[in-house]
């Protein structure tokens, strides 16, 4: 870890008074992620703004009927409420999914957002990386992509975003509040993270001097008609190979809503809104949700270890929508997948 | 004469219990010392080729970092080959920490920066910038298959392949069923809990009390003698606990070095500790590639067997495994040839791994005896009964004991296998797919040469000392059994000294020997002190014991015992006072008989069942249930020993269907060098695990008549579960690890 | 203006207060310091192990604040006036936690390195009391490797303490 200057907020306008002082200067909350990264040369901040003590730790209710999540808010506590369990059980399940009861106990609102992939050559500072170091390359195409991104790809990097919660965030349409210098903004997910393109070290929307205060969930109505089903190497405790959010809003027999997002594919938590709108005006059943599938992978390409992803992505999302349309979402801790 | 009063055969908690649940427990890097350094060490970022240049300016500016070690300004150490050849070295050139500026290896140490303080040493090891000239690695074993060889020099204590018997070629030519498949597994890291690590404490005058994660206490020791030049008396290795191993502390590894040479050079504490990534850098259960072809006549009865593989071994070493004989021992046949090659690759040179050998070599030959029985239509216990091996044909030697037939029976009993539907997919739970499969396991039982020493004070207490190691093992725990009952003092008056070079020799903790080895040495030590004890008891004047001999005595209690006759006895205070002696004390070495070792051939055989339960269509498998019914001679301690098979089979699962060390070959890197990426068990992949130990006797093996479990728990396991999942699924899988991929 | 001014580090460090297993320390740590190196280096605690450095093995897990954390990802700067147990503050008076205690008797444990951060696991998991049946004590325990593979042993001896009912009163 490289030596830097640690500051504490204790207001808004100081965390983002220090952070727009010093180019490269990082926030920082639960530390899961920055301090790993940290201990492995891959982030070397030369401030570190601790917003721990910043007022960002409520869950309230908005006007609109749903939730704003405090960017502190820890994934457990987010988890366990009491509120996100009864409308938002997919956020929960999704959560739960992920990491474990230690590091949901640390791990923050704000900062599974800005997670940084699981790339085995980002983290590895021996090997060239263009996320880490822009221009050095991309290793992954041609090496170990088992766990890389099949969607969205391009040929600078093929990093896949690690988190569970924000696949869960990307099918509930959730905006995040952030503010900066210029003010405060409101980002939907869906914009929030990016696509590598030729600047994948550039993750997010977010501006550098910009902190993530909130997480707004509009308000849902999709009952037990959820799932997060989450498909991995080992039962508990690893990334995704592949995850899916799912929900659908039934109404006399017919899909009324619905919402699709993966996990472990792309760059970002993957929304297709044209592989929904397919679902839309139908009755749910194995067609419709094959056709959803087709849509979502339309695209979808493999690199040498990886394009088992596409058939297990497909299966995955059929099997999603049928768990969500028979109201009987995934449990997190009984592994038989259901 | 049984004793039901007896320690040895109880389930009985570990006697280390209470220092390692509170935390008491202190582990390598877990020793202070004054002034104690911390060295953190660089790593190569190429594979092959060598160090230009190497700049330690910006590392050497951080407030309190003390040295950067490179290869420019290392200390001068021994110079031959010889003297950095461990006890369990392989034929070849041990590497030589920062000997020179060739890189043989990707990970390979570069630099040590050490510093008064942890981050001091991590930040400043950051800054070091070394520039290399690559040169072409292959770090893909495929590559190399060409250019595969017979070692010509063999490697201690590894049987290499027996000469072919009968007529392999044409009697699979003749056999009306056949099975030929190739078959892999990955590149595993043992990947112990506790990171390697020394603590070198700096005494003066040159002497050095060492820290190590190790499993032997004296292979550290003379190598750190022999590399730097010491007095083998200035040299005190400490290993008494040892956080996991699994073979990945036979052999020293380079930290050891790396603070040694800080410590000498600098004259103060070191501790060196490796990251988990560092981990990957060194040994590893090597990659295989294995061919196997059986071939049987109608009824099952195998008329051929050839088994051929391909080994990967470091361009420095070569690294030798068993992996083939097993299949000329495990079955009858008259007809087998068995070969066994290497191939050089650019990483550091692979290591025993649990089972080494037998667990790439038996996971291949066990599922091929699976296809041979669906191939002939028979039961796959009825193949292996049909082929049931009476004597050791590899080496045409009888057996000293084997009671694997009770091992299928009643392990097939417990997991209900008669209700099992022969069919491929033919069995399901809801929506999964449940598949039974089985296998067989095997693991040499060795006996070594091992010194230990008994003294029992007047007072009652009883120290046991023997170099020996517990590395998780119960080695603590049994040797107390063992000595509470031969000198009939409670265990908790038992103190157990190990892990410590200055005591009675012993070799390294590992083949599954400690329990058989250590454990007849401290009975002879014990056996020694219970004949000075009678003697002092039968000179008392008038003494109830005169004319007993040893065989007449029981010790109990803290008495000497007339056996029968519980009324007649002397205590061992009374003894010890007769004899105008505060203590009494005795060091004794066992060995192996040669003769016995001439005439028999030693095996733990297990048979293993295993259950799944496959979501076929998303490629999710679940191991439900394992039955394992071992048997390994006599069971000193229940407890600890089904501990130990437990552990096997759980490694053995990851082997099935996780672990994997990924090279990326264009960089020759291991990249998943995490807990994230390289997959071991966690407890929801666990579930119900049944072990059984099935009796058997065996007056042959050694003097206690234990045959070690450290490892068989392993063997067989991967292929048990392999065969469950073509059971489940019809999908015959011959590469580990079986990742959902590889079922879609 | 700029954040709090007393918090930002000198060449000294800062300071902090941490009270681990109802002991109060004042130390001044550099912003580098990690929770678990402190607990280790400085105050010698080294029953809190240090297994991966990353947060994926759990060897370090410690009660922070009355949750259990993964004492590697934690920078100590960051937790001034927090509370710590850790595997020496779990016995009182000598005497084993209910936890230990089971995980002796299961032989929940075999080197050891893994099992203080079992234990503290363990204990915060009845504290949570979301775990009843077996399929969550094992969910609920995966963030805790033990490469020795004791996982039915320490499940059958968290099983016994919920059993029990006995929960211990952590802070």
């Amino acid at each position: 870890m490289n030596n830097f200057e640690y500051l504490r907020a204790e207001t808004l306008d100081q965390a983002v008074a220090a952070a727009a002082a010093n180019p490269a200067a990082k926030f920082i909350a639960g530390g899961t992620n920055l301090v790993d990264l940290m201990k492995y040369n891959v982030e070397r901040p030369e401030r570190v703004i601790d917003i721990t003590r910043l007022p960002l730790r409520e869950i309230a209710p908005t006007e609109e009927g749903g939730l704003l999540i405090g960017a502190l808010v820890p994934n457990s506590d987010l988890a366990y409420d009491e509120r996100i369990q009864a409308c938002y059980p997919l956020l929960a399940s999704a959560i739960l999914a992920g990491a474990s009861p230690q590091l949901r106990n640390s791990a923050t609102t704000g900062g599974n957002l800005l997670q940084r992939t699981r790339c085995y050559y980002f983290y590895d500072p021996g090997t060239p990386c263009n996320k880490r170091e822009p221009g050095t390359g991309c290793p992954a195409i041609e090496g170990q992509n088992r766990i890389h991104a099949i969607l969205g790809t391009s040929e600078h990097c093929i990093a896949t975003h690690p988190s569970d919660m924000c696949v869960g965030l990307a099918a509930l349409e959730a905006v995040i509040h952030v503010q900066g210098q210029g003010g405060a903004r409101r980002i939907p997910i869906g914009e929030f993270h990016r696509l590598p393109g030729d600047t994948p070290h550039i993750d997010t929307t977010l501006r550098h001097d910009e902190v993530v205060t909130g997480v707004e969930l509009p308000p849902s109505d999709y009952g037990s008609n959820h799932t997060y089903l989450k498909l991995r190497d080992r039962l508990s405790y690893a990334f995704a190979l592949v995850s899916v959010a799912a929900a659908l809003k039934i109404e006399d027999g017919v899909v009324a809503k619905a919402r699709l997002a993966l996990g472990g594919v792309a760059h970002k938590p993957w929304r297709d809104t044209a592989a929904e709108a397919l679902l839309v005006g139908n009755p749910p059943g194995r067609e419709r949700f094959a056709a959803a599938a087709e849509e979502v992978l339309r695209d979808a390409r493999g690199y040498a270890h990886n394009s088992f992803k596409i058939e297990l992505a497909r299966r995955a999302i059929i099997r999603a929508l049928e768990q969500a349309a028979a109201g009987t979402p995934q449990s997190q801790t009984d592994k038989r997948i259901r | 004469m049984p004793n039901p009063e007896a320690y040895v055969g109880r389930p009985t908690s570990r006697v280390d219990g209470p220092a390692k649940v509170t935390g008491a427990a202190r582990y390598a890097a877990e020793y202070f010392a004054p002034d104690l350094a911390y060295g953190v060490v660089v790593s190569s970022a190429i594979a092959r080729g060598r160090i230009t240049a190497i700049d330690t300016a910006a590392a050497l500016a951080v407030p309190g970092v003390i040295h950067v070690f490179t290869h420019e300004n290392r200390p001068r150490t021994a110079w031959l080959d010889y003297n950095y050849r461990d006890e369990v070295a392989p034929p070849g050139s041990p590497f030589r920490p920062l000997h020179g500026p060739e890189i043989q290896f990707s990970g390979q140490p570069v630099a040590l920066v050490v510093a008064e303080s942890f981050e001091a040493a991590g930040y400043a090891a950051s800054l070091v910038k070394v520039e290399y000239e690559a040169a072409g690695h292959v770090t893909d074993l495929e590559v190399k298959r060409h250019e595969a060889y017979v070692p010509k020099k063999k490697r201690a204590g590894v049987k290499p392949p027996p000469e072919p018997r009968g007529d392999p070629e044409g009697a699979f030519g003749a056999a009306p069923v056949h099975v030929d498949g190739d078959y892999t597994h990955a590149i595993e890291h043992h990947n112990p809990m506790e990171p390697h690590a020394s603590t070198v404490v700096w005494e003066g005058d040159g002497k050095l009390t060492i820290y190590d994660k190790v499993q032997g206490s004296q292979n550290s020791q003379k190598y750190v003698a022999s590399v730097f030049g010491l007095n083998a008396d200035d040299v005190r290795v400490v290993n008494a606990y040892v956080g996991g191993a699994f073979g990945s502390g036979l052999r020293p590894q380079y930290q050891l070095f790396l603070a040694v040479m800080a410590a000498l050079e600098l004259k103060r504490s070191v501790r060196v500790v490796l990251t988990r990534d560092q981990m990957f850098t060194f040994t590893h259960r090597p990659h295989a590639l294995q061919t196997i072809r059986l071939g049987a006549d109608e009824e099952g009865r195998l008329m051929s067997v050839r088994h051929d593989v391909v080994q990967s071994t470091s361009q420095f070493e070569d690294y030798q495994e068993n992996i083939v004989n097993w299949s000329g021992l495990m079955y009858r046949c008259d007809n087998v040839a068995l070969t066994h090659k290497l191939a050089q690759i650019d990483t550091y040179t692979p290591g025993d791994m649990r089972a080494p050998g037998a667990t790439t070599g038996v996971f291949a030959l066990e599922i091929a005896m699976d296809e041979l029985a669906e191939r002939v239509g028979i039961d796959p216990v009825e193949l292996r009964l049909r082929n049931y091996a009476e004597k050791d044909q590899d080496e045409n030697k009888e057996f000293t004991s084997k009671e694997l037939r009770e091992c299928y029976r009643i392990g097939a009993e417990r997991f209900g296998w008669s209700r099992r539907n022969p069919a491929p997919r033919s069995m399901r739970d809801g929506r999964e797919l449940v598949g039974w499969g089985m296998a067989t396991g095997c693991w040499e039982a060795y006996f070594q040469k091992t010194s230990a020493r008994a003294r029992l004070a007047a007072g009652g207490e009883l120290e046991i000392a023997t170099a020996s190691s517990d590395i998780g093992t119960g080695t603590y725990t049994i040797l107390a059994q063992l000595a509470a009952d031969d000198l009939g003092v409670p265990i908790e008056r038992v103190a157990v000294r190990i892990g410590d070079s200055s005591l009675p020799a012993s070799p390294i903790e590992g083949g599954s020997w400690t329990a058989a080895s250590a454990g007849a040495a401290v009975q002879a030590a014990c056996g020694a002190v219970r004949e000075k004890l009678l003697g002092l008891a039968r000179s008392i004047d008038g003494s109830p014991l005169a004319n007993a001999g040893i065989e007449h005595v029981a010790f109990r209690d803290g008495r000497i015992e007339l056996a029968g006759d519980p009324e007649r006895f002397v205590t061992l205070a009374d003894a010890m006072q007769a004899g105008g002696v505060e203590h009494v004390e005795a060091e004794e070495t066992v060995s192996p008989d040669i003769l016995t070792s001439m005439r028999y051939s030693m095996y733990t055989h297990s048979a293993i069942f295993a259950e799944v339960k496959v979501d076929e269509e998303l490629g999710i498998i679940r191991v439900t249930r394992i039955v394992n019914a071992v048997a390994a001679g006599r069971i000193l301690n229940p407890k600890t020993a089904r501990s130990q098979v437990l552990g096997g089979i759980v490694m053995g699962v990851g082997m099935a269907l996780e672990e994997e060390s990924m090279l990326d070959h264009n960089l020759g890197r291991f990249m998943n060098h995490n807990f994230a990426e390289y997959h071991v068990p966690v407890n929801a992949d666990i579930h119900d695990i049944d072990v059984i130990f099935v009796p058997e006797h065996d007056d042959k093996a050694n003097p206690l008549g234990v045959k070690g479990l450290g490892e068989i728990g392993i063997v067989g396991t991967a292929a048990a579960i392999a065969n469950a999942i073509y059971h489940a699924t019809g999908k015959r899988i011959r590469a580990l690890p079986i990742t959902p991929d590889k079922l879609l | 203006m700029s954040p709090s001014q007393e918090a930002s580090a000198d060449a000294a460090g800062i300071p902090v207060t941490l009270t681990v297993n109802g002991t109060t320390h004042r130390l001044t740590v550099q912003p580098t310091a990690v929770l678990l190196d402190v607990l280790r280096e400085r105050l010698q605690l080294t029953g809190t192990k240090k297994g991966c450095d990353h947060g994926q093995c759990g060897a370090c897990t410690v009660i922070l604040d009355g949750r259990r954390v993964n004492s590697c990802m934690v920078l100590a700067a960051m937790k001034d006036g927090s509370s710590v147990t850790t595997i020496e503050g779990l016995a009182e008076d000598g005497r084993l936690h209910p936890m230990q205690q089971a995980f002796i008797e299961h032989d929940a444990f075999q080197c050891g390195y893994c099992t203080p951060g079992q234990i503290m696991s363990a204990v915060a998991l009845l504290e949570e009391g979301r775990a009843n049946t077996v399929e969550e004590i094992r969910e609920y325990m995966s963030g805790n490797l033990c490469r020795c593979g004791a996982y039915v042993n320490i499940v059958a001896a968290i099983q016994q303490v919920l059993a029990t009912g006995r929960r211990s009163a952590t802070p």
